[in-house]
């Protein structure tokens, strides 16, 4: 299901917890799922419950319950922008309405090329630097005024 | 102990208890959803706010201990104001949909909405919609918008059931209960999850919309399946079955009963219901009136037992029939002058027969085991064959007790183990001998002669570890060591482990009726022949009562050859079968469990008597009725009964609440055990009963049919023994015992000893197959 | 990061250059001090914890709670415990953890250690918010170097001190600031959190007693124990010791963080931010992370940042993020936008919350959008009340107190959108307070 590459890293999260505690690997392990596969389909997730011995539907709430999991295909480069209060009153509603117009897309949905995906973030505790989106859950990207979008999505193409 | 009062009552608790647990013991009730005595505490339902003095705010009943001179308040103003305040957050999302909800009339949401609720809601905004959730045949997971998310199912699966089948996805007011990918539900406990939900998110499947709660009379009645005794309360509408729940008993079945118990009913209503009396008539069978049908029966017996001799006639009977049938079958028998009954249908070895001190049994109370400190389990398909005793198995693992499985599959119990030990059947004396052993030289005794060249591995040193420590502890042998062509050697190896270890020894045996066959004298008397004997050795005559030796016979490919000579074969039972129109002269229909009054004698040897709770289908008449007019006829003394009553007191003192006097002991000289078997490279057969296919009810029940445990047989290997012989799994092989062959799916299994196939018996697709444990033979098809 | 006139950062001096973060850096800055002096004259552990109470340090992720008495909760008797700390900064306005993280890890890596063998752990994890995935990395860097260097693993400095420390990558679940549901996250489960009792101290981690810090807490711990607790005690004021990180976010011209003494007033820390943006007024601020009560200009002027000024003007100091709003601020608006987020950031566990919290933000998203009703306010307030004090966590009522505070203070406001169906502040007003596309700072 997974390369040896990211079995290795999901060997070195359970390194990590005591022995018999494999299981709070589960979130590293699906991320790794994730960030290999490009999203979590069902059987990734079945296959990190086994690898950890513990139940699919106890994985599934994990993968469920934590919003940087995407249960179905996103674009290659997810941008996610958080509009929470402090960002909103420091021009976080306007990026993303910025980059909802220059996409041509809405929240959670995919460019027709499946480029980008945009979707709606919480506070990503960066509410100094907004407005502040992050790309692929790993890249964050703060004080986003327009150019600084144009720059990132003429980097991304 | 703990001072608490509540709403001015006082008392005391014992320490460690809750607000809930007190105001349970004070009479006071505390409305709650979440809360359930036999589940964990999660404490998010919220209904449970109660005010306690010094406390600023309301605080759950559920899940606050209780302090010393604690003052709580279930109904002050306070409380009452928390508990509408959570119910209002309940309702507002939940469908309006009562009048066509299957929990109308026992809902609790309803009942607390009616007690607390406005007349109308403040809630102007959109409602949310969950969609329906697939969840297999048994559970209805329909209208989940119902749901609170009280997460009861969630807890039962993982700590009941012992395994997380359900649980609760994504979070705010989208969480939602459902299944990993909706795939089914397939514990075998899982009913008990509809029983737990508080509201209609969960509904049974086979019930739904047959009818309202109301309209149905709630009678008491007993499972007829395994032998735990479940106590049942079937409800019925226009002499129909149409529901069937546990009816809470701590001692036996606490508040849980199996699929099985629960969906059988089912089959009460089959089309296979066997309605009229039925007789062989120029090779045909025809309807009869019982008059025509017992006159024939009884000329028949009567001029074979003349001309050939009462020995010629054989009776076999099931242990899921009344014990009041079981008395009667034999003491027809009997009357007649042959000593041919038996009611042990799997058994293949009688070599205890004669040298056991009594009738075998449980060995404690039921109630007992979960506070046994170790026991271990020989020979058992444990959770298939017994789901609540592996339910009280499992809650003393969760205690912290110690279990141990001696097996000949990996089938997981859903249980932590201390060891285990899986081996081929012809191993499963050795490996317990290996116990034995380890124990005996844990213990520094002498090791009991005959186990001399035994080698005890690691995991048998661990078992017998676990069994020489201090406290309670106790050996089960299960239905395979029962079943098994070495079961008296086991019993006496059993015995012996239980003499070395302090452990007490016990039968977790087959059938609702398996004590109460053998207190009933259901067993060969004299020289009379046993259930192998009378079919190895044809006779004329045979009397069937309750069993399809299609089925349910050691070797069923055997039985129903000797069943086909014969020129006689009465057939009493609630069905009719294929293979009963083939070997059939003679058909009784019987009136089946819930239609009609009898006992049945559980494993712990627990007498429970039973009304019939509707009246029996079309002509079918209750066995006790049926044997007494038989016996009538044929003019045999003693069968004058007006009541099954009468027939119970003629074997079970009157009153007696247990059957005294059961003895497990054994004077079976060991067998001396070699170091290893001698292996000749052939394959053994394992056969387990699916649990769907045990008796003639469960088989017939329409929704357990559909479920994974009812799956055709397949044919299991180890990957190992698949590579050994070529055989690619996944794929059609051919396997034969004896003249009997079955096509079937050769399946990669790795909890399957090598050397081994794991063929089921009980269905019709094996029927043709051998012995359970015998030697078999696999090829590509 | 800025200082002005007489005030003394502790925390985050040397903070300047990219290279800040490093061990070596830090070990010039006199790190990994505290820790040594403590092995090397074996401090007895229980010293360690006289010291931090001594301090005066409280808890700085919210709750304000004595550091040193909750490592004292800790049971004395050896077996396995658990030092946690919560980097899971996702409280809207909080944004000192990250800064802590980047520019200094290593403070927080010796704070864990010297918990860990002030309460006998030999184990801790840091639970990293999901959406610094760099610094959780970064984090993982300097552990290495820490380990590296003998400060964390087997034997610390030679002697038999034993902690290994670990990060845990969080995923996106604000809940998991709650230290009970970000136990429940390590063992690999929801973040849902647990009802208490039974607290950490006795039942955390793995069901054994647990430490349970914010990231800052455990990051002033070594400079408390290298200034000693008395100087720590009085660079704050009384019952509000030392200083502290304050995240200052929405219109001010310098968004950022500002470490001041509790006790400062709120000017000063409003001038240290550069002041309201634009020169324009300032409206309102919340004071304590998104789930303090707003407080209007005139009030929050007048207060001093610490726990009892602002505890006493209505709101709470909670993480000491600092959302500051000028007069082009629809408070309706601001309201929505946080309902929504705590509803959406609801576990779903217990009722009033998972229920609640939706019901808050539909009935404040329909007055924002003009379908407000005249009993709309009375039921938000009623179900406010319906919330806190009755949830399984402290999330209710996170939830229930900006609709309090926002009501309570501009309840003209939110009438006015409900009588006249649009907004108080002029759409052109608000759009003329963006600055995304003006990026003049």
């Amino acid at each position: 299901m997974l390369t040896t590459e990211s079995v290795q890293k999901i060997d070195r999260e359970i390194a990590k917890y005591p022995a018999g505690q494999q299981r709070s690997a589960v979130m590293a392990a699906l991320a790794i799922a994730q960030e290999e596969l490009g999203w979590l389909p069902g059987e990734a997730i079945e296959f990190v419950a086994n690898y950890l011995s513990m139940p699919p539907m106890a994985a599934y709430e994990v993968a469920t319950f934590y919003n940087m999991y995407d249960l179905a295909p996103v674009g290659k480069y997810k941008l996610t922008v958080c509009t929470n209060l402090p960002c909103m009153l420091s021009g976080g509603v306007d990026a993303a309405e910025y980059l909802q117009r220059k996409l041509g897309i809405g929240f959670n949905e995919t460019t027709p090329d499946g480029r980008f995906t945009l979707q709606e973030g919480e506070c990503m505790g960066a509410c100094g630097d907004a407005p502040v989106l992050l790309v692929n859950n790993r890249r964050m990207c703060c004080r986003m005024q327009p150019d600084e979008i144009d720059k990132l999505l003429e980097e991304l193409e | 102990m703990l001072d608490i009062e509540i709403d001015g009552k006082q008392l005391q608790v014992p320490p460690g208890s809750t607000v809930m647990e007190a105001a349970r013991a004070s009479g006071a009730y505390i409305p709650h959803f979440c809360y359930h005595k036999k589940l964990s505490i999660a404490a998010n339902c919220r209904m449970c706010l109660v005010q306690v003095e010094k406390a600023p705010k309301p605080l759950p009943a559920c899940a606050t201990p209780v302090a010393n001179g604690m003052k709580v308040f279930t109904h002050s103003a306070l409380a009452v104001a928390a508990q509408r305040g959570v119910l209002e957050f309940l309702l507002i999302n939940h469908p309006l949909d009562c009048p066509i909800c299957d929990q109308g009339g026992e809902c609790q949401l309803q009942d607390l909405a009616m007690g607390y609720g406005g007349t109308a809601s403040r809630f102007r905004e959109t409602k949310h919609v969950v969609l329906a959730k697939e969840a297999g045949p048994l559970i209805s997971m329909r209208e989940m918008s119902r749901c609170i998310h009280c997460t009861r199912c969630v807890r039962f699966g993982q700590e009941i059931a012992g395994v997380m089948e359900l649980g609760m996805a994504h979070r705010n007011v989208h969480s939602e209960i459902q299944t990993f990918l909706g795939r089914s539900v397939d514990s075998e406990l899982s009913g008990n999850m509809i029983d737990l939900c508080p509201v209609g998110a969960l509904t049974s499947r086979p019930f739904r919309y047959s009818a309202r709660s109301w309209e149905l009379s709630r009678r008491q009645s007993v499972s007829p399946h395994d032998s735990l005794g479940t106590n049942l309360t079937v409800q019925v509408k226009n002499d129909r079955v149409l529901r069937v729940l546990p009816r809470e008993n701590e001692e036996i079945n606490e508040c849980w009963i199996s699929d099985k118990d629960r969906f059988s009913y089912e089959a009460l209503n089959s089309p296979d219901r066997l309605e009229k009396p039925m007789i062989r008539v120029d090779g045909a069978l025809r309807e009869v009136e019982w008059n025509v049908a017992l006159d024939y029966v009884a000329h028949a017996l009567k001029d074979i037992a003349a001309n050939h001799g009462a020995e010629s006639i054989a009776a076999l009977a099931s242990p899921h029939s009344t014990a009041e049938e079981l008395y009667l079958t034999q003491k027809l028998m009997r009357g007649l002058g042959s000593g041919n009954v038996d009611c042990r249908l799997r058994r293949c070895d009688f070599s205890s027969d004669g040298r056991r001190a009594g009738t075998p049994w449980l060995g404690m109370r039921i109630s007992e085991i979960q506070d046994l400190n170790a026991a271990l389990v020989v020979g058992s398909f444990l959770r298939k064959d017994h789901p609540l005793f592996a339910q009280r198995l499992r809650q003393l693992a969760r205690k912290g007790g110690e279990l141990s499985l001696v097996s000949v599959t990996g089938d997981d119990p859903l249980i932590n183990l201390r060891a285990r030990i899986t081996v081929a059947p012809r191993d499963l004396v050795r490996a317990l001998a290996g116990v034995v052993k380890a124990a005996a030289e844990q213990k520094g005794v002498a090791v009991p002669a005959g186990l001399e060249a035994v080698e005890p591995c690691e995991q048998a040193r661990a078992v017998a570890a676990s069994l020489v420590q201090d406290g309670k502890k106790a050996i089960f042998l299960g239905n395979v060591a029962e079943q098994l062509d070495q079961a008296g050697q086991l019993h006496a190896l059993a015995a012996e482990l239980s003499r070395l270890t302090g452990a007490t020894l016990g039968f977790i045996l087959d059938a609702a009726n398996s004590v109460g066959g053998c207190v009933a004298g259901a067993l060969p008397a004299g020289d009379g022949l046993n259930a192998r004997e009378m079919f190895a050795r044809p006779r004329k005559a045979y009397l069937l009562m309750g069993v399809e030796p299609e089925f349910d016979c050691a070797d069923p490919g055997e039985a129903v050859a000797a069943l086909g000579q014969a020129d006689l074969v009465v057939a009493m039972g609630s069905f009719m079968s294929r293979a009963a129109q083939d070997y059939a002269d003679a058909l009784l229909p019987l009136a089946a469990f819930t239609e009609t009054s009898g006992t049945y004698v559980s494993a712990e040897g627990r007498v429970q008597s039973v009304q019939g709770v509707c009246r029996p289908r079309g002509d079918a008449r209750p066995g006790w009725k049926v044997l007494r007019v038989l016996g009538n006829v044929l003019e045999l003394p003693g069968f004058g009964y007006e009541s099954s009553e009468a027939v119970r007191d003629e074997f079970i003192p009157a009153g007696a609440s247990f059957i005294e006097n059961l003895d497990n002991g054994i004077d079976l000289p060991l067998a001396p055990i070699s170091a290893a078997s001698d292996d000749d490279g052939g394959l053994t057969r394992i056969a387990d009963v699916p649990i769907h296919f045990a008796d003639p009810l469960a088989r017939r029940a329409a929704s357990l049919q559909k479920t994974r445990d009812a799956a055709p047989p397949a044919a299991f290997l180890h990957p190992e023994t698949l590579d050994r012989l070529g055989i690619a799994a996944e794929t059609r092989v051919r396997v034969r015992q004896g003249s009997g062959e079955a096509l079937l799916t050769a399946r990669a299994d790795a909890g399957v000893p090598p050397g081994c196939v794991r063929v089921a018996a009980a269905h019709a697709a094996t029927a043709s197959l051998g012995g359970m444990f015998g030697p078999i033979h696999v090829e590509r098809a | 990061m800025a200082v002005l006139g007489a005030i003394k950062p502790i925390l985050t001096v040397g903070w300047d250059g990219d290279a800040a973060w490093r061990l070596r850096d830090y070990v010039q800055r006199g790190g990994y001090r505290a820790l040594k002096r403590i092995i090397e004259e074996r401090i007895p552990a229980a010293q360690v914890i006289d010291e931090v109470k001594k301090s005066g340090l409280r808890g700085r992720g919210g709750a304000g709670f004595p550091t040193g008495l909750k490592w004292s909760f800790m049971p004395r008797d050896p077996g396995e415990k658990y030092i946690v700390c919560n980097t899971d900064e996702g409280e809207p306005g909080t944004f000192k953890d990250r800064d802590i993280l980047r520019c200094n890890p290593h403070s927080v890596i010796e704070g864990m250690v010297i918990a860990g063998y002030a309460v006998g752990a030999a184990r801790g994890y840091n639970y990293i918010h999901g959406e610094i995935w760099e610094l959780y990395q970064r984090f993982e860097e300097a552990l290495d170097e820490a380990r590296e260097a003998g400060f964390v693993g087997r034997n610390i400095l030679g002697s038999d001190f034993c902690f290994e420390l670990n990060a845990h990558h969080g995923y996106g679940a604000y809940v998991c600031g709650e230290e009970s549901g970000l136990l429940e996250s390590i063992e690999g489960k929801k973040g849902q959190p647990r009802f208490k009792p039974p607290f950490p101290a006795a039942v955390g981690l793995y069901g054994k007693p647990t430490t349970i810090n914010n990231t800052e807490t455990f990051s002033a711990v070594p400079f408390v124990l290298n200034m000693g607790p008395e100087a720590y005690l009085e660079a704050g004021k009384p019952n509000n010791a030392g200083t502290k990180l304050f995240p200052v976010s929405g219109h001010v011209n310098r968004p950022g963080n500002y470490e001041v003494p509790l006790g400062t007033p709120f000017p000063v820390l409003l001038e240290l931010a550069g002041g309201v943006r634009g020169g324009r007024k300032l409206k309102a601020c919340i004071p304590g992370g998104s789930s303090a009560p707003v407080l209007p200009a005139e009030v929050i002027m007048d207060c001093t940042m610490d726990y009892d000024s602002i505890g006493k003007a209505g709101s709470m100091m909670g993480s000491g993020a600092v959302i500051v709003m000028d007069e082009t601020t629809c408070m309706v608006r601001a309201l929505e936008r946080l309902s929504y987020f705590y509803h959406e950031e609801s576990c779903g566990q217990c009722t009033p919350c998972r229920e609640g919290t939706r019901w808050l933000y539909d009935i404040v998203h329909r007055i924002e959008h003009g379908a407000g009703r005249p009993e709309d306010l009375d039921l938000l307030g009623d179900l406010t009340k319906n919330i806190m004090g009755r949830t399984v966590c402290a999330l209710g009522d996170a939830a229930a107190m900006p609709v309090q505070g926002f009501l309570r203070h501009f309840r003209d406001e939110f009438l006015y959108h409900i009588e006249k169906g649009k907004c108080l502040v002029a759409p052109e007003v608000q759009r003329a307070g963006s600055t995304f596309f003006s990026a003049t700072v």
